[in-house]
Formats: C-alpha cells, sequence, structure tokens
C-alpha cells in the first residue's frame, strides 16, 4: 500500500493506493498515525481512488483514525471511492459519522 | 459430485489474505461472473480467511484449508481451520461485534460475508477448529429487450449471458446493516 501525502495548512490529504487488507492495514495505519500525530491537523480527506481492493480491515483503520481525530475536534472525510468499497462503507453506516469530500 | 471443484491448503499468514482471494477469484471465473459478483467473493473470502488467521490460529501458525466447487451455476466456498473455534456464533455473527477490539477490527467480516454471498453458515467446535460454508449463485437472465448486456469479469459483453440486476442497492444509513437478506441460519450437519 503506497499513500501520497498533500498538505494545505490544518488539512492533510492522503491518497492511497493498493489493496487494504488485514495485511496491509497495520502498515496503513501507522503511517496515517505519523500524518494525524501532529496536532495542528484538524481535518484528514483518505482519497481511496487508488484502492484496488479493501475488506473490513480498511473499515477498522478508516474509523480508528476518525476517532483519533473526533477526540480532538477534527473530522476525517472520504473521497473518490471506488464503488465497490463504497458498498462496505455504506454496509457499515460509515457516511453516518464521516462525510465525502 | 460438484462438476469442478479445487481445494487449497496454506499457512495462516496474513501475506496469504490476496493469495486465496486471487485463487478463489480466479477459480469463480468459469462461471462468468460481473466484475461485481467476483469482488463479492474476493472480499467474502478475504473476510473468511482473516477471521481464521485472526480468531481462529489468533495469528499463531496453523493451516488453513479453502475449498470450492462449482455445480449447476452454483460456487460453493468453504474455509476451515483448526484453531480456537467460535465460543458463541450468533453473537460472533452480530454486526460490529469483535472479540479483539484492541486490534482496532470493525467486526463486520461477517456481515460482509453474508451481505456479498447467497448463503452463509459457520460450523464450530472450541478446540477443534471453524469451518464457513458460503454460495455465491450466478443466475442467468434471457432477455430481449435488454441490449445493454454488462460485461463480465473478463471483459467480455455477451448478450447471451446476462446476470441478474446487481445495481448496488441504495443504504439508509439507519438500516445500514438489517436492510440486508443476512444471516441464513447454519445449516444442519
Amino acid at each position: 500500500m503506497e499513500i501520497t501525502v498533500t498538505r494545505k495548512a490544518h488539512r492533510v490529504k492522503a491518497k492511497l493506493s493498493g489493496e487494504l487488507d488485514h495485511h496491509t492495514a497495520k502498515e496503513a495505519r501507522e503511517a496515517l498515525d505519523n500524518l494525524i500525530g501532529d496536532e495542528t491537523v484538524m481535518e484528514l480527506v483518505l482519497d481511496m481512488s487508488g484502492v484496488t481492493f479493501m475488506d473490513s480491515s480498511g473499515l477498522g483503520v478508516v474509523l480508528g483514525r476518525y476517532r483519533i481525530l473526533c477526540e480532538r475536534g477534527g473530522r476525517l472525510l472520504l473521497s473518490s471511492t471506488p464503488p465497490q468499497i463504497d458498498r462496505i462503507f455504506q454496509m457499515a453506516g460509515i457516511y453516518k459519522v464521516v462525510d465525502r469530500a | 459430485m460438484a462438476d469442478n471443484e479445487m481445494h487449497l491448503e496454506f499457512m495462516s499468514l496474513s501475506q496469504n489474505e490476496a493469495f486465496a482471494r486471487s485463487t478463489a477469484g480466479a477459480f469463480f471465473t468459469q462461471l462468468n461472473p460481473t466484475l461485481e459478483q467476483l469482488t463479492d467473493v474476493r472480499t467474502a473470502i478475504s473476510e473468511a480467511v482473516t477471521n481464521a488467521i485472526i480468531h481462529g490460529y489468533t495469528n499463531k501458525p496453523g493451516t488453513i484449508k479453502l475449498s470450492a466447487y462449482i455445480e449447476n451455476g452454483c460456487c460453493t466456498f468453504t474455509v476451515c481451520d483448526n484453531g480456537v473455534g467460535i465460543d458463541d456464533i450468533e453473537l460472533a455473527r452480530q454486526p460490529f461485534y469483535t472479540s479483539h477490539p484492541e486490534l482496532e477490527r470493525s467486526g463486520m467480516g461477517f456481515t460482509v460475508m453474508e451481505t456479498f454471498m447467497d448463503e452463509v453458515s459457520v460450523q464450530s467446535e472450541i478446540g477443534r477448529g471453524t469451518t464457513i460454508t458460503m454460495k455465491k449463485n450466478i443466475v442467468e437472465k434471457n432477455t430481449v429487450e435488454n441490449s445493454g448486456a454488462k460485461g463480465n469479469a473478463l471483459g467480455q459483453n455477451k448478450t447471451e449471458n446476462i446476470t441478474a440486476d446487481t445495481t448496488t442497492p441504495e443504504y439508509d444509513d439507519e438500516e445500514a446493516v438489517n436492510d440486508q437478506n443476512i444471516l441464513k441460519e447454519p445449516q444442519p450437519q
């Protein structure tokens, strides 16, 4: 899994590329936590356009990052989610707490 | 007797999750699925294998057996481990339930399987292991009016092999989990 990052003020955009499953979740989690470990980051946009596969492990990664940001009043957004992956997000009701960018 | 079958054994390592779902998907393409159906199968297999690794073997060494059988346009998959077994299957199948919250698990593995596959059953015995059986039917619909055939997973547009409507349903956020035909009862032995 590759992650490409851009930052503008308090907003960070991370484009994920590759497969997001249990095997790659740890790496993704650590990389994203490094980004939002800076407490001036108040908004994380996950660009999912490069994700070629995701199962419920990816849900755990997204929800975990959401919780971290939420604790400090920040927010997480999802963008450019491929339809098959968006099905999983919708099934889990993630858009109740996370916005689409 | 199945028209075709395959059997695969592999170590309970997370790097084998992709291998398992790719193998299952490759076998399933014989039924000429749509891309969505193929992704459904790959995702469900990935969930079952991940469960075996994390919960069955608690990330310790073990062997996972993946089998698949094709008969009459239906593919039946089994994912089997000889791990610790599931104490309460009904609880385990509840959406968002996880026995490992410290691992940041979403608890949606079974829900994904039940949503993406047509049938899911679980057999488990404490100390002996767990077998998850899942079925995916390929329904062929002959139409005259519908000439806009969906491309199948192999990139072929075949008007004679139009599958059932697999349009992604609109999920009501309030009923994101309940609005699905899920939670088939375990099949009697």
